[in-house]
């Protein structure tokens, strides 16, 4: 039976009205000239990390091979510029872990591996292959590798593909930028995807603060010659942090609601960010792997906010001084958006490849107020997606109180930030809710 | 890099709302009802209200020293208690009284429970109730609107309600009580300035409208039932402005939509019921303030459940 379309979006529970500041949606993307110097850590993703496949000294291209991607939850990696292999060594990543990176002198002539050609198509398990192949992962940020993602277990039936144009986060604009650049990239690899997937319906989800995005993206999906049942349109949905969560975003395009635990192929869903979607078509059409991304960089601490196409490896210091350096002096430096994203604490690590924005603020914009005592008014319940009690697992994180925790359900939270984001009394309620959350691991862990 | 940069957790983007903002917008809020009051009883009712302001703010400033805690005076909470306790006075009350009311409010009932946020019932309506127990006669001793004197005795009347509940005939016509033409407390007589402060209130986002509506629903409701006059009891007594600003209090109603209804439920009930068998006249304040101790079993009860989670079969 074919699925109807959604003429609206289905209502979801909660979120926060935060500005937008897509400052950056109308420029072109402009492209990074090759770095001196690569750093291509071994471990962006979850999941197991990548084997060093080349050794120091070694002569590489734009798209060998330097990662071997042995274990199953695992995307190789490739060289991102031409050049010679400087060392093979351990450097610390922006969370403090240690990885080994395949460090990369680039030879300025980006050029491309010899060896590479497209992939043939023609069954299921070839595009998993070539989403593999092609060292993809979720672009939109998660950096969850796309070939475990569309290896759907034989007894969960797929009916429904939503491609993510939501971008809820503040500032970010590189899936707005890439829709409107890529546009035919995006369609081709969604219909590559339906048809090897045996997909009923594509929904792609845009949120309606990009009229210019929802006008290109129907203007080719509804053309007759590429779709002509018209199974894949284009779903406007009301601009509300946190739309792109996939859990929220899903609800929003189907009404269905995955359950506790679960996983979007739980209620027949794969959900894939559009410029994910759109490497994966340019691998399949052109052969060359995931080696550069789209970046936005902005924020007040930025001369000229732009996106930029870097290679992957490139230290974001030399990504913000192709952006014209900082303006002011910069007090805080966020890796992704402002809501969701990490503050880290230098800018001499490298663009890994889930990494969509990075953003320089001033000291005014990165102070937070000191927390002052709650005063039950109720916003961050009314702003929670997941219909949790952020107020309550809050003084329970503090009272350690795990069994409490588990009951009040706070390991469905997904740290979206709209607690935090709305409470007046400043509470650091996604720090509570990280601390909760390890508490209870810990203690099923000890049980 | 040269500069040490701050690591904080996400979100690194605040709405901009404080509790300072939202007192503010509340303080703002009871300005019409404010107005209201000094227009009907004259300029007691502005002496009233800032001694009860001044006692409040006092109350608070001292106490937290004593306490040897930092001074919360500048989130303006205790400015709102101080205007809520004084609408809830009759103008003729002796300033002293309304300056220990704001003691009693501030130091019993929200420093001692550990201040902002903490204290189980409404501050200025449990000061009410103390006022009432300790002083029936100057409580209940009411004033005609304009006029003016200060010769207290001078025009003295009984509130809609008391005719009412003495079986006397009706003097005040609904449009009487819409604006305020008739006996009271202070902020309680104008329906039409409580509406606009409402108004204010959730369009500004600092209340939802769920507990105004329910109450004010269920107890036109049951005053139907009751075969009352559902306009007369709606627009007389401290219905509506319990309903707008006391019910609606943050810390001491649920934080859920399903808790707020079934408070706001039990309220109109017990307001009429206290309104059409008990021996006061009226019931707003025990009702609100008999709900406010509920309100953590009702929590309990009414827990919203979680996105993706069945409900429980029994």
């Amino acid at each position: 039976m074919e699925l109807s379309f959604p003429t609206k979006a289905f209502r979801t529970h909660g979120g926060a009205h935060v500005p937008h500041h897509k400052n950056t949606s109308m420029m072109p993307t402009v492209e990074m000239p090759a770095p001196a110097r690569v750093v291509l850590p071994m471990q962006q993703h979850i999941g197991a990390p990548c084997v060093p496949a080349v050794k120091k000294g070694d002569h590489v291209y734009v798209g060998t091979v330097v990662g071997e991607a042995q274990a199953f939850v695992c995307a190789p990696i490739h060289a991102s510029v031409s050049g010679t292999v400087h060392s093979v060594e351990k450097v610390a990543l922006s969370n403090g872990a240690l990885a080994d990176a395949v460090i990369i002198d680039s030879d300025g002539l980006m050029e491309p591996d010899p060896n590479l050609c497209p992939p043939q198509i023609r069954t299921k398990e070839d595009l998993i292959q070539a989403a593999r192949d092609c060292g993809l992962v979720g672009l939109g940020g998660a950096g969850f590798p796309a070939h475990v993602k569309l290896n759907v277990p034989a007894d969960k039936k797929i009916d429904t593909l939503i491609i993510n144009v939501a971008e809820c986060e503040p500032f970010v604009t590189a899936d707005h930028r890439e829709a409107i650049e890529n546009g035919w990239d995006l369609l081709s690899g969604v219909y590559l995807l339906k048809r090897m997937l045996e997909i009923d319906r594509v929904i792609i989800a845009v949120e309606t603060n990009k009229p210019d995005v929802i006008d290109i993206l129907r203007r080719i999906a509804d053309d007759k010659r590429y779709d002509p049942d018209d199974r894949v349109r284009v779903l406007p949905l009301p601009a509300r942090y946190p739309q792109g969560a996939e859990k929220v975003l899903i609800h929003a395009c189907t009404g269905r609601d995955i359950p506790t635990g679960g996983l979007p192929a739980d209620v027949g869903c794969i959900v894939m960010n559009i410029s994910s979607a759109a490497a994966l078509a340019r691998y399949v059409e052109t052969g060359m792997p995931l080696v550069k991304r789209r970046v936005t960089i902005d924020g007040s601490a930025i001369a000229e906010p732009k996106n930029v196409f870097v290679p992957l490896g490139t230290s974001i210091h030399d990504v913000i001084e192709f952006c014209g350096g900082y303006s002011k002096p910069v007090k805080k430096l966020i890796s992704g958006g402002p809501m969701m994203g990490f503050a880290i604490t230098d800018d001499s690590f490298p663009v890994l490849k889930s990494n969509n924005a990075f953003l320089a603020f001033e000291e005014k914009d990165a102070i937070i107020s000191p927390p002052t005592a709650c005063i039950r008014c109720g916003r961050c319940v009314q702003a929670c997606p997941m219909n949790l009690v952020p107020t309550m697992l809050e003084k329970y994180t503090e009272m350690k109180n795990t069994e409490k925790l588990q009951e009040l359900d706070i390991m469905t939270c997904m740290e979206c930030g709209c607690c935090a984001y709305s409470c007046p009394a400043h509470h650091r309620l996604v720090q509570s809710m990280r601390v909760g959350k390890a508490l209870v691991k810990n203690a099923g862990r000890k049980s | 890099m040269e500069n040490k940069l701050i690591v904080s957790t996400s979100p690194h983007m605040r709405s901009g709302d404080t509790t300072q903002s939202i007192m503010l917008d509340v303080i703002i809020a009871l300005m019409p009802a404010a107005m209201a009051s000094i227009i009907i009883f004259g300029y007691r009712s502005f002496i009233l209200i800032m001694t009860c302001v001044l006692s409040c703010v006092l109350s608070e400033y001292v106490c937290r020293r004593v306490m040897k805690r930092d001074n919360t005076i500048s989130d303006l909470s205790s400015i709102v208690t101080g205007v809520l306790l004084a609408m809830n006075l009759p103008v003729s009350i002796s300033p002293l009284i309304a300056a220990f009311g704001g003691v009693i409010a501030i130091v019993v009932v929200k420093q001692m429970f550990g201040g902002i946020g903490q204290n189980f019932v409404n501050p200025a309506l449990t000061a009410r109730i103390i006022l009432m127990n300790s002083f029936p006669a100057k409580m209940t001793h009411w004033t005609a609107p304009f006029a003016y004197s200060s010769a207290a005795d001078a025009v003295t009347t009984a509130t809609p309600l008391g005719i009412l509940a003495e079986g006397g005939a009706q003097t005040a016509s609904y449009m009487d009580l819409f604006l305020g033409n008739c006996a009271g407390c202070l902020g309680e007589t104008s329906a039409l300035a409580i509406l606009l402060g409402g108004i204010y209130l959730v369009a500004r986002r600092v209340i939802s409208p769920t507990i105004p509506c329910v109450y004010l629903g269920t107890a036109v409701v049951l005053s139907f039932v009751m075969g009352r006059d559902p306009l007369f009891d709606l627009l007389s007594g401290g219905l509506m402005l319990g309903a707008v600003f006391m019910a609606t209090d943050y810390t001491t109603s649920p934080i859920h939509f399903k808790g707020r209804v079934v408070f706001a439920i039990g309220c109109g009930v017990l307001t009429m019921l206290i309104r059409q068998f008990g021996s006061l006249a009226e019931g707003v304040s025990y009702s609100i303030v008999i709900m406010n101790i509920l309100v953590p079993l009702i929590e309990r009860a009414t827990m919203p459940l979680a996105f993706g989670k069945e409900k429980k079969k029994k």
